[in-house]
């Protein structure tokens, strides 16, 4: 059931699921201390014949601590947890290496559609290839996709990718990726967009570079000869 | 309104017993002034509307186990009509279920009897309050009805997608959906400024501020809350609807407007929205804990302090929602931060509520039951919020079943659990018998079981990458081995809203009971125990309006022969 959440078809996929790994971890520990002392404290003082309740107000220093330490051990958690999140986040939103190939991605009401530069490399010339819902990717490359959308906001969403964004009417967002693994997998648009939002499904199709190169061949020509 | 504040209260509304209660049955239960009537129409409708909410959500459930399934009592479900039942289960929870439950009735009964006052201090606003917020909630049911049906746009109603009647199909829907959701803030709006003036002008004689009762602190701080956060969204409404109706272009970008202005606006409210309700149930939760653990609460102050650390954070954290929408990347460090912090005085709140159970002796009677679930539940919510706050991760958790399952499992908690914990809690007070206990603790582990069976399957889908407001997963190849999942939530569902008929039969066997509630049958401290149940008009006789003289929570005094010390008891 679970067999595509171990799929992590891009370079970055593993980052972001290191870093749910490290936040599972650390508010794991949280989550079973406190549900833990919840309810022994439950069990411990729950009413009994020979136990009188008694008269704690939690204002001397000693009882304070039960509170101040676990406040100080929870900052603390949250500084590992903000500094793995920033790491993540200016690797995969921030900084964008230097891109192999640039494409563009437009959502609309209800299709994906996307502008491969063709066997020049070169968006905006007359092998450029045009689809419609598949996107065609070469595997070990480095891709910038500029993102935008014809009416109504979008995200381009390609869970193994582990990526997300919006594509928002008026702007043009600039996103990359890497693909690591060859194959066919979703893309979702993550963004309700109206009553075809559930059918607004693609996919992105990654290649090795000599069927890309061989798939260029065929389909620029093709547009070429139109 | 102008009356209701020059004159004084006493002339208003009234409290010799005489010459009130000849009124008719109209001006009784729809004209009234009086708190406690207008507590349960608020109290009523709420509970009318989640029954229509949570139906909602068992037909969009259906249809989402069971694709194109003919859904029992409701038919085959269309992509627009599952639109809009999302969408409408959405904000009719939110606006027209947690906020009314939990502030507008609950405030209502409980500020004037928990500080000693005789009613509102603007009686006549409330009444204001009540019948807005009833035409607001007739008009999102309205909505549904109209051409077109009702708007499926997401309760966030983002634009261009709500702006455009081309686009979302649905444009008189979507009109009255905004319309009605404006009025339901003026009503609460209303009714928030009555609380926060009540609370400050008509305590008893003896009650300083750390002598009120948490309840009625948190009910405060989340009025003043929304009553800071609520104005930008109003703005933001009318521009809206001005962009549906009178073709203006203020999110249009192109004519110069800018989609993400709305977001903006939205959850600058929306997320302090959240503390709005959340901080009324940890109320509720403090005050049936105090009392059924017989416990002095565990730092007072610490508690009061961070329900205002939270409130005052939660107005820096609304970008959250927008990590992914498009915003400036390098906001999304700040706002992570700010997001990160807030878990401190949540988690602090929470430990306090832990540390009061030490010591104590706990009665698990029902509300007590609610309570604890409570706390066990919210938890849950709590910790997977980290996830989402943490903008890494969320690149791969946003809009996916991940987030529904974490805000269920803090709007759950929240909104049905802390309202029955408050329900059953307050229910001897407010009509004066009691609720059976066993079909109370069969209600509720019947709704807390098959709840985490809901959602906990939910959270798995998330983590598969399964994507929100989808009509059928079925078109996405690597969603679809996942439907087991779906099946069991949807199950898990229909178990849980047939447990509901054993509250609604508990409610009414126990409305029909001849057998009266003590005056304090839960040996209480705080002031509405010490006077019939139900309260008289005017809440006290004339005569005997309480004097406050310790704090709420003097449970187990030491060297007395009872383990609770009512405020008003001269020592």
């Amino acid at each position: 059931m679970f067999e595509r959440l171990a799929i992590q078809a891009s370079s970055f996929a593993g980052d972001i699921d290191g870093l749910i790994l490290l936040i599972a971890v650390l508010v794991g520990f949280w989550f079973i201390v406190a549900e833990g002392m919840f309810f022994w404290l439950i069990w411990r003082f729950r009413e009994r014949p020979d136990q009188k309740s008694q008269y704690i107000t939690g204002k001397e220093k000693h009882l304070k601590r039960w509170v101040t330490i676990p406040h100080a051990l929870v900052l603390v958690c949250d500084v590992f947890i903000i500094i793995g999140a920033v790491r993540v986040w200016y690797d995969v939103k921030q900084h964008l290496p230097e891109p192999d190939t640039v494409i563009r991605v437009e959502g609309q009401q209800w299709a994906w559609v996307f502008q491969h530069p063709g066997p020049d490399n070169e968006l905006d010339t007359g092998d450029d290839i045009w689809t419609t819902d598949d996107l065609y990717v070469e595997v070990d490359r480095t891709y910038h996709f500029r993102l935008s959308s014809r009416d109504v906001l979008h995200n381009f969403s390609v869970p193994a990718f582990r990526l997300k964004q919006d594509a928002v009417p008026g702007r043009t967002i600039t996103g990359w990726f890497h693909a690591t693994s060859t194959g066919t997998y979703d893309i979702q648009c993550a963004e309700i967009c109206g009553i075809g939002h559930g059918v607004m499904a693609g996919r992105i199709n990654i290649q090795d570079a000599e069927t890309h190169a061989s798939w260029m061949s065929e389909n620029a020509t093709t547009t070429a000869a139109q | 309104m102008a009356q209701a504040t020059t004159a004084p209260v006493q002339d208003t509304h009234g409290h010799d017993t005489h010459g009130h209660h000849d009124e008719g049955w109209f001006k009784k239960y729809f004209w009234s002034t009086d708190h406690k009537m207008i507590a349960k129409q608020y109290l009523w409708t709420s509970i009318f509307m989640a029954v229509v909410g949570g139906l909602m959500a068992y037909v969009f459930r259906m249809q989402l186990a069971f694709p194109g399934i003919e859904v029992p009592g409701f038919g085959l479900v269309s992509p627009g009509e599952y639109n809009a039942l999302i969408t409408n289960h959405g904000s009719i929870m939110i606006f027209w279920v947690a906020m009314p439950m939990l502030i507008a009735a609950w405030g209502n009964f409980l500020i004037p009897l928990m500080i000693g006052a005789d009613d509102m201090v603007f009686p006549r606003i409330n009444r204001l309050s009540f019948q807005i917020f009833l035409i607001s909630a007739i008009l999102i049911l309205a909505s549904l009805f109209v051409q077109g049906g009702g708007f499926g746009g997401a309760w966030t109603s983002y634009p261009p997608l709500s702006a455009n009647p081309e686009y979302n199909l649905t444009g008189l829907g979507a009109s009255i959906w905004l319309i009605a959701v404006a009025l339901e803030f003026v009503a609460f709006l209303l009714g928030g400024i009555n609380f926060i003036v009540t609370l400050m002008n008509s305590r008893a004689p003896g009650m300083k501020a750390y002598d009120i009762p948490v309840t009625v602190w948190m009910i405060v701080i989340a009025s003043i809350l929304f009553m800071l956060s609520v104005g930008p969204l109003i703005a933001g409404a009318i521009m809206l609807l001005f962009d549906q109706t009178l073709n203006t272009g203020f999110y249009d970008p192109a004519r110069g407007g800018d989609p993400i202005l709305w977001q903006h606006l939205f959850w600058f409210f929306g997320h302090p929205e959240v503390y709005v309700v959340l901080l009324p149930a940890i109320g509720f939760v403090i005050d049936i804990i105090a009392t059924f653990a017989r416990k002095k609460l565990f730092g007072y102050k610490i508690m009061v302090y961070t329900a205002v650390a939270t409130a005052v954070l939660s107005f820096f954290v609304w970008a959250h929602h927008q990590f992914i929408a498009g915003i400036d990347p390098r906001m999304a460090n700040v706002f992570t931060v700010t997001t990160l912090l807030i878990s401190v005085p949540i988690a602090e709140l929470l430990f306090v509520i832990i540390a009061t159970l030490y010591g104590g002796s706990i009665k698990f009677t029902t509300p007590m039951l609610w309570a604890l679930s409570f706390v066990a539940t919210f938890l849950i919510g709590g910790v997977t919020g980290i996830f989402l706050g943490a903008s890494g991760s969320d690149i791969y958790l946003h809009d996916t079943y991940f987030v529904l399952a974490h805000f269920h499992y803090t709007f759950f908690p929240i909104a049905i659990i802390g309202g029955f914990a408050a329900f059953t809690y307050w229910f001897p007070k407010m009509f004066g018998t009691m609720l059976d206990e066993t079909l109370g603790k069969i209600h509720f582990w019947g709704t807390v079981i098959p709840f985490q069976f809901i959602f906990i399957p939910l959270f798995a889908l998330g983590l598969g990458g399964q994507h929100r407001r989808i009509y059928n997963f079925q078109n996405f190849p690597e969603l679809a081995s996942m439907q087991p999942l779906r099946v069991t939530a949807t199950l898990a569902l229909i178990v849980m809203i047939l447990f509901q008929l054993v509250f609604f039969w508990n409610l009414f066997r126990s409305l029909r009971s001849k057998e009266k509630a003590p005056m304090n049958p839960w040996k209480a401290n705080t002031l509405e125990w010490t006077t019939p149940s139900p309260p008289p008009h005017g809440n006290w006789p004339p005569d005997q309006m309480p004097k406050v003289y310790r704090g709420p929570y003097e449970y187990s005094v030491p060297d007395r022969d009872t383990d609770y010390w009512p405020q008003n008891e001269p020592s």
